[in-house]
């Protein structure tokens, strides 16, 4: 089968691979229809997140068919369309049992700290990913769902992980009637954590970037009001200035290890892979949220250190929330939002790529060209 | 403001709000948000039918953080531990703990050999790598490279000259040990005559 391979930091390339096999009775393999880039695939690109090794296949967003199924599958058969979370899960672990299933304790030996992911490294127990034409699936019966009829399959490509993650992170922030939330990044999970945070409640939605065609799609999509941090001296003290000097009551970190704004940070981290993330939306969250506020945690990290303000934090008395979004808890409710008309997932969707591009694919997300915000991958375009 | 009680009254009140914004408040309740309370137990609503999940087979071999009582039930198996970078790996794996920096370190440093043990090795197959189409930079000339930079304020633009740097370093210093390796070989011989 042809599959995206890692060859290396910012190197990728198409290659024939043997077909994905049954290793555990509840395996499914699963023919894949489309797949999407996402923002954290970029760490493996870039080479930050430990034990990346050369040949893995990337891919954590993705669905397809059912082509074949383990003996001990009940609920799946061969045919059947299925979208599949992001979260490789047991469903029956100490954590999974709690509804924790981002943080499954039965799927990935390499780490405790963090859960099973297709397509992200050995560090998250070595799947390989979705930008694929088969990819394994474990636990068939606990993760993937069948697709609903009414449901446009790039609607359900954007739930599996993108859409999930920014209504997550717009709940772990606790939003109440009439909050002030400010969120930091404009990708694709900021542009959800932004327009979810309305559905809470909010009175006042603030979305900070730097990339202009990003900040339109936040105030035309997410109906936000925007902040391009680089017409600021300082984004904090903007802040600060448009709230009264309070401060937002919630603040949503949605932009993670590669953050800009501090070219030392971003170095360090980014480029010498001395940390395990550029905290630099992090550090702007924690320092623009009111004292006694909330900051929700949605952009990736990796394991290793990373230089946060932790004192401000705590001088502060804040609340930081994070995890991994557990897919499937959302979706009844999203699916919901969706057929009544409050979200609309692939207005986000800016690119259309044939896997064999999946090189060029890459670079157009990462260097930010042709006003990319959600990439998708088309395993069997010609 | 914040130096005196009362919150500061916002723009749009929850009337404007709700007329201007498709679903506003849809969700105002915490008992309608899927991730509230964040524990609940309920061990049935995964659809597990098991309480420990069969166990994939062969395990004995695979490597996992010392953490972990033993190998988990299911794993991945994208790309199995081999060469210098393997055994650097293993190493990582069977010494440090998650919390320790040893581990992440040793593991980063084990990336970058697996990159020139299969970049070199990929020269002695029939796919040999190749530096430029891999990067996809073709894209720049595709996907307006140029306009998607110029005049726009983007904070990236003062470190994406580093990109190509870090690409091309290994290349440009494999290439320097070859060419001195073959020089100091063809010294060798003249000297040999």
């Amino acid at each position: 089968m042809r599959a995206m391979v890692y060859r290396g930091p910012y190197r990728m390339r198409v290659e024939e691979k043997p077909m994905p096999r049954i290793e555990h009775p509840n395996d499914a393999i699963v023919k894949v229809e489309l797949a999407a880039i996402c923002g954290s695939d970029l760490h493996l690109y870039h080479g930050m997140m430990p034990d990346t090794r050369v040949g893995t296949t990337f891919g954590h967003e993705f669905i397809g068919v059912v082509h074949e199924v383990g003996p001990s599958v009940q609920r799946l058969q061969p045919g059947d369309r299925v979208m599949v979370p992001f979260n490789v899960y047991c469903g029956s672990c100490f954590f999974c049992a709690r509804g924790l299933y981002s943080n499954c304790h039965n799927v990935n030996p390499n780490a405790t700290a963090v859960g099973g992911i297709y397509g992200y490294s050995h560090t998250t127990g070595g799947y390989d990913g979705g930008q694929a034409e088969y990819v394994r699936v474990p636990f068939a019966d606990v993760g993937p769902s069948i697709i609903p009829d009414w449901m446009d399959d790039e609607d359900a490509v954007l739930l599996t992980d993108a859409l999930a993650t920014g209504y997550f992170g717009a709940q772990l922030a606790d939003i109440v009637e009439g909050d002030v939330v400010v969120v930091f990044g404009a990708g694709p999970v900021g542009l959800y954590a932004a327009k979810s945070a309305w559905l809470m409640g909010a009175g006042r939605v603030i979305v900070i970037d730097h990339l202009e065609y990003r900040l339109e799609k936040a105030r035309s999509f997410a109906h936000a009001e925007t902040y391009n941090f680089m017409e600021y001296d300082d984004i904090v003290v903007h802040m600060k200035k448009i709230t009264e000097h309070i401060g937002a009551d919630v603040a949503i970190d949605a932009v993670g290890a590669e953050a800009d704004g501090n070219f030392l940070q971003h170095v360090t981290s980014v480029k010498l892979k001395l940390q395990g993330g550029s905290p630099i939306a992090l550090n702007w969250a924690i320092d623009s949220v009111r004292k006694g506020g909330t900051v929700s945690v949605m952009g990736a990290y990796g394991p290793m250190f990373s230089a946060v303000k932790f004192g401000d934090a705590l001088n502060k008395g804040l609340t930081l929330r994070m995890n991994q979004c557990p897919v499937k808890r959302q979706w009844p409710r999203l699916f919901e939002h969706i057929q009544n008309g409050y979200l609309k997932p692939n207005d986000l969707v800016t690119h259309r790529i044939p896997l064999e591009h999946i090189a060029e694919a890459y670079h157009i997300f990462s260097a930010k060209l042709d006003d990319c915000i959600k990439p998708l991958i088309l395993p069997n375009a010609s | 403001m914040a130096y005196t009680p009362d919150k500061p009254p916002l723009a749009e009140s929850t009337d404007d709000l709700r007329a201007r914004i498709p679903g506003w408040g849809a969700d105002l309740d915490p008992k309608d948000r899927p991730a509230f309370p964040r524990e609940r137990f309920d061990p049935d609503a995964s659809g597990a039918h098991w309480t420990f999940p069969e166990r994939q087979e062969p395990h004995e071999d695979r490597e996992r953080s010392i953490e972990h009582k033993f190998v988990t039930p299911a794993f991945g198996t994208s790309v199995g531990l081999k060469g210098l970078s393997g055994a650097l790996r293993r190493v990582a794996y069977r010494r440090y703990s998650e919390g320790r920096a040893a581990h992440w370190l040793i593991l980063l440093a084990a990336d970058r050999v697996d990159v020139l043990e299969s970049n070199v090795g990929s020269f002695l197959s029939l796919h040999p790598d190749n530096p430029f189409t891999e990067t996809g930079v073709v894209s720049e000339l595709t996907h307006h490279g140029l306009s998607s930079r110029l005049n726009r304020k983007r904070a990236d633009l003062s470190h994406q000259w580093i990109d190509p740097v870090i690409v091309s370093a290994p290349w440009v210093a494999g290439a320097a040990v070859a060419y001195s390796a073959a020089k100091r070989a063809r010294a060798l011989t003249s000297q040999g005559r």
